[in-house]
């Protein structure tokens, strides 16, 4: 145990170092465009993060984070969308002249301010997250009954900001490469420098955040609802409060990833809360290593700059391939990529191959690690 | 005689007609070791159910320490002091067995000073001390998906000790163990019981005599006959039961 | 009155296109506990199926005669299509996840991402040239006797099989293609099936108008509820997939392959979304896209419904439909034209189809707050574990 503990310390050590110095170095190497890509796909790393929680840890599968990945970046572009409304005819944004709004719609006027719309971006996502969760797991609704209902919200969150075109643009979505931040346009260069190096510290201190979450009792209690929820209710457990609290944790995690992400794509848009969009973050998970924080990680961000590479060369081939990697990683890869490796998947894998010369004395080896698991 | 621990007034289950338990009346007084015995199918799990409220009977009343447990649900009885073990071992397998042991000793049971606090000196002392009763202490940091069945049946009492409950309600703890186990686990139990209050179910007789407790007998959802072992053993209505009505049994 | 027959029979033939989709989804479920996320991409393979059987019998001169009839000819195709693409996904993938659901439903999204991708890339002659194959290649093991496939000799025929089935299938796509051009390009654009002249226009009863389509509709959805329900409750392997769905271990030891009935089952239930597909293509255009539309309003049935029941899977997708029909269209305001203000401008506010699925949706959850098992939940000891 101590032994696979050490190595399972010194993979997230080494991934760390990678990590941190490919962020360091990549303003300086990546062409703008693709500095803002890798931005975009740190911010996912958020919401994958809070997939993890949800489903590596507690076993919820939930489709429709896009609901509270959305409402995050609604959050960040309305502010925004305010804060450079004053040009415009009655001081409100340039979308509602279109359908003769001359009044701002109640709910928009807290997003005047700036600290207000701070806080809204992971905490209004956390509630409605809350509120769905705890409607849902109060019934015991579990397993797919659960993902069925997450995706049908979903569905619902699409339709209703879909279809109002009155109160927030509709099918149009809120742009804010244009809108004004401290007196700079969003979409400048230099602004989305700075999202880049936000993302990348927010995502640090996400992990960090999560990894807090699941480092104690809590993280195992997480865990025993995952594989047994009936005992946990008998040794004196509520799961259905553990499981909402995770559950709003993870929508906040989505709204702040959702806020970067809008920020540093130019616009948010019900198309953030379509289908396939929310199955996906599953499997940046599953790719990665769910259970593996650093897997969720991973897995959006190499995941997501796979396909912008494959899309740009083959459009018509992504669809087989993330079609594929669902089926591959379900089938044989269940534990994900990392999870695979830190259970010796490599070593054995070289074995297996024949490549390693040590074949003779690693049965050996794997027996000894055993022995000093019983002790 | 003092007023009894837990109550059972005239329960009643019925699952789509069918009478699983029929005006079913029990009671047990505190400190007390009880076996349940009864063919298959004679409403013993259905009976624990009740209990902790997994299964709402159609019918009847629950007493424990003078307040109904109809209508509450499950982790609120664990709280109020009743544990269960399951029939089949249930420990969390993914967790490791200090870790198991932390969960079910954990007071208060509640998100945030699980996710703040962590666990008290007291608290690890009684970890460490389940753990030497159990023998399972050299495994510690061992996952409990890892232990043999017998580790398991035995981590999981353990952590049933471990709640404190009041009340501990054991299903067939001696299922699939080899009788060095049957007769440790037997005396484990008797150990235990004087300061908690034990129920055991079971129909491996051997075990049951050596627990050396009075005897109720289930039958079709009532209690057929309660008494000492022999009572019970010489009883006719049992050993038509058990012995006169073979077709019976295959229930 | 008349207002409220009419927006009956609206719903009624909403829900009913609910219900044949549902059905194949609701049965899969009940046996497996699995959620088939590619069953709406069935559905698209069902309805395309339709488009290529009309395009047949309008350009080859020998079917030419009998155009008239090919929605039926269709219905049987695209049963056939979508089963043979069911088994193959059951044999290849579910099969390996029994007992995992959500590992299922990540799978099966996965198929439905390739499926999608399918017909947009490959023509649709050779996607035809494909379904041949399999059925050939599927359907040889059973047709073949025995002895002939015992050993390592059987290794070769089987081996062979494929290969003789691969190269029917290339020559089904080639002929297809030289037959109707339209059949040999890939395109990712939305095609149209045409009805039949008989079927185009609608009845007049009560002076009320229903649209042939609508009724052929209704009258497939309740042909295929017959014949699955007289199915599960009288042939003998119904009434082994019903005893599988309620214990699976006890059915096992009592000789009933579940191997066979998971087979027959998810067959079935993927033909049945083949159907579904038809009467899809019948009411708009059809593309890639098609099955993803229907495939949630499924899902809500198969969770209003409960698990593993016809009655509740029929109940619950027609009243979806009328349901559907009443706050999308606004009828509750022209049904009751003097309803107070308050309420009459929420009503307006849910009065498009989107919406109604939004007010839908919130009807639904509210209900499961009071029934989280849905209609007609399974009762016992063993539902738990």
């Amino acid at each position: 145990m101590n032994n696979s503990r050490k190595t399972q310390a010194w993979i997230s050590l080494m991934i760390w170092v990678v990590i941190i110095a490919a962020i360091i170095a990549a303003p300086a190497v990546l062409p703008v465009f693709r500095l803002n890509l890798l931005g975009r796909y740190l911010s996912l790393a958020i919401v994958a993060l809070g997939v993890d929680l949800i489903w590596g840890f507690t076993g919820l599968l939930s489709l429709g984070q896009g609901i509270f990945f959305a409402l995050g970046g609604y959050c960040a572009a309305m502010y925004l969308q305010l804060n450079s409304a004053f040009e415009f005819p009655n001081g409100i944004p340039e979308f509602f002249g279109l359908y003769g709004v001359e009044k701002l719609p109640f709910f928009w006027e807290p997003f005047n301010s700036p600290i207000f719309a701070l806080i809204a971006i992971w905490l209004i996502p956390s509630l409605v997250a809350g509120v769905l969760g705890f409607l849902v797991f109060r019934n015991r609704i579990k397993g797919v009954y659960f993902s069925i209902l997450t995706q049908a919200s979903l569905l619902v969150f699409f339709n209703l900001f879909n279809g109002q075109q009155k109160l927030i643009n509709g099918t149009n979505g809120l742009k804010t490469d244009v809108t004004l931040l401290f007196g700079q346009m969003v979409g400048s260069d230099v602004v989305q420098r700075w999202f880049f190096w936000i993302s990348a510290v927010l995502v640090i201190f996400a992990w960090l955040f999560s990894k807090w979450i699941v480092r104690d009792r809590f993280g195992n209690i997480l865990i025993a609802i995952r594989d047994d929820e009936a005992r946990v209710r008998f040794t004196g457990y509520n799961p259905t409060i553990f499981k909402t609290i995770i559950f709003a944790i993870a929508g906040g995690l989505a709204g702040i990833s959702g806020a970067l992400y809008t920020v540093q794509s130019g616009i948010v848009s019900p198309q953030f809360m379509t289908v396939p969009f929310s199955i996906e973050m599953v499997i940046w998970v599953a790719v990665g290593g769910r259970g593996t924080l650093l897997g969720a990680i991973l897995g959006a961000v190499v995941i997501n700059y796979a396909k912008s590479l494959v899309s740009e060369a083959l459009p018509a081939s992504w669809m087989f391939i993330q079609g594929g990697l669902f089926i591959l990683v379900v089938t044989a890869l269940p534990e994900g990529v990392l999870g695979w490796i830190q259970r010796g998947g490599i070593r054995n894998l070289l074995v297996k191959v024949g490549f390693s010369r040590n074949i003779a004395t690693y049965p050996k080896l794997e027996i000894a690690d055993r022995e000093d698991m019983k002790v | 005689m003092s007023s009894p621990l837990l109550q059972l007034k005239d329960i009643t289950v019925s699952f789509e007609g069918f009478l699983a338990l029929e005006n079913l009346n029990l009671s047990l007084q505190p400190g007390e070791l009880r076996a349940v015995i009864g063919p298959n199918g004679a409403g013993k799990t259905t009976f624990l159910d009740v209990i902790t409220g997994k299964v709402r009977p159609t019918n009847g009343d629950v007493i424990f320490k003078e307040q109904s447990l109809i209508g509450k649900r499950e982790h609120r009885i664990a709280r109020l002091g009743i544990g269960r073990k399951f029939q089949s071992p249930r420990v969390f397998e993914n967790l490791s067995v200090y870790d198991n042991l932390a969960l079910a000793v954990a007071i208060p049971k509640k998100p945030f000073p699980l996710l703040l606090g962590r666990l008290q000196g007291l608290q690890i002392d009684r970890i460490s001390q389940l753990m030497n009763i159990i023998n399972l202490n050299s495994r510690a940091t061992s996952l409990a998906g890892s232990l043999s069945h017998g580790q398991k049946q035995w981590l999981e009492i353990a952590m049933l000790v471990g709640q404190k409950p009041d009340l501990l309600l054991v299903d067939e703890p001696v299922a699939g163990l080899t009788d060095e186990e049957t007769e440790l686990t037997a005396d484990l139990l008797k150990s235990l019981s004087g300061e908690n209050t034990v129920l055991v179910i079971d129909h491996d007789m051997e075990f049951i005599r050596r627990l050396d407790s009075p005897v109720t007998v289930l039958h079709q959802g009532q209690v057929l006959c309660e008494g000492s072992m022999e009572t019970v053993q010489n009883d006719p209505k049992v050993i038509e039961v058990y012995l006169g009505q073979p077709e019976e049994e295959k229930l | 009155m008349q207002l409220i027959i009419e927006s009956l029979f609206n719903g009624v033939a909403i829900g009913s296109v609910l219900l044949v989709a549902a059905l194949g989804l609701a049965i899969v479920f009940g046996l497996m506990g699995v959620i088939n996320l590619a069953h709406g991409e069935l559905m698209m393979l069902g309805a395309y199926s339709t488009y290529v059987t009309q395009l047949l019998f309008k350009q080859i001169p020998m079917l030419k005669p009998f155009y008239d009839i090919y929605v039926i000819v269709a219905i049987g195709i695209a049963f056939i299509v979508s089963g043979v693409v069911g088994i193959l996904l059951e044999r290849s993938i579910i099969k390996r996840l029994y007992g995992s659901p959500l590992e299922t439903l990540l799978a099966t999204w996965g198929v439905s991402l390739i499926l999608q991708q399918f017909v947009r890339s490959v023509p649709l002659a050779y996607g035809s040239g494909v379904v041949v194959a399999l059925l050939i290649a599927l359907s040889s093991p059973l047709l073949l006797p025995d002895d002939l496939l015992a050993g390592t000799k059987g290794k070769f025929i089987k081996a062979g099989t494929w290969f003789l089935s691969a190269i029917a299938g290339i020559t089904t796509g080639g002929i297809l293609s030289s037959l109707v051009s339209k059949l040999g390009r890939a395109s990712a654009r939305n095609v149209d099936v045409t009805a039949p002249s008989w079927m185009r226009g609608g009845i007049e009863v009560f002076g009320t108008t229903f649209p042939k389509t609508r009724l052929l509709i209704i009258l497939i959805t309740l042909i295929s509820v017959v014949l699955v329900s007289i199915f599960l409750s009288k042939s003998s392997w119904g009434i082994r997939i019903r005893a599988v769905t309620q214990n699976r271990s006890m059915s096992d030891c009592l000789g009933i392959s579940t191997e066979t009935v998971d087979v027959l089952t998810f067959g079935i239930g993927s033909g049945l979304a083949g159907v579904a597909g038809v009467a899809v293509s019948l009411l708009g255009s059809v593309g890639p896209n098609v099955g993803g539309s229907y495939i949630v309003g499924c899902f809500m049935v198969v969770v209003l419904g409960g698990v593993g029941n016809l009655l509740g899977t029929i109940i619950a997708s027609l009243s979806i439909g009328v349901m559907t029909d009443l706050i999308g269209a606004g009828r509750l305001l022209t049904i009751w034209p003097t309803m107070p203000s308050p309420l009459a401008s929420t009503i307006d506010f849910f009065a498009t189809t989107s919406m109604a699925r939004v007010m839908i949706f919130a009807l639904i959850v509210i209900f499961l707050q009071f029934r989280p098992a849905g209609l007609f939940p399974q009762k016992g000891r063993m539902v738990e574990s």
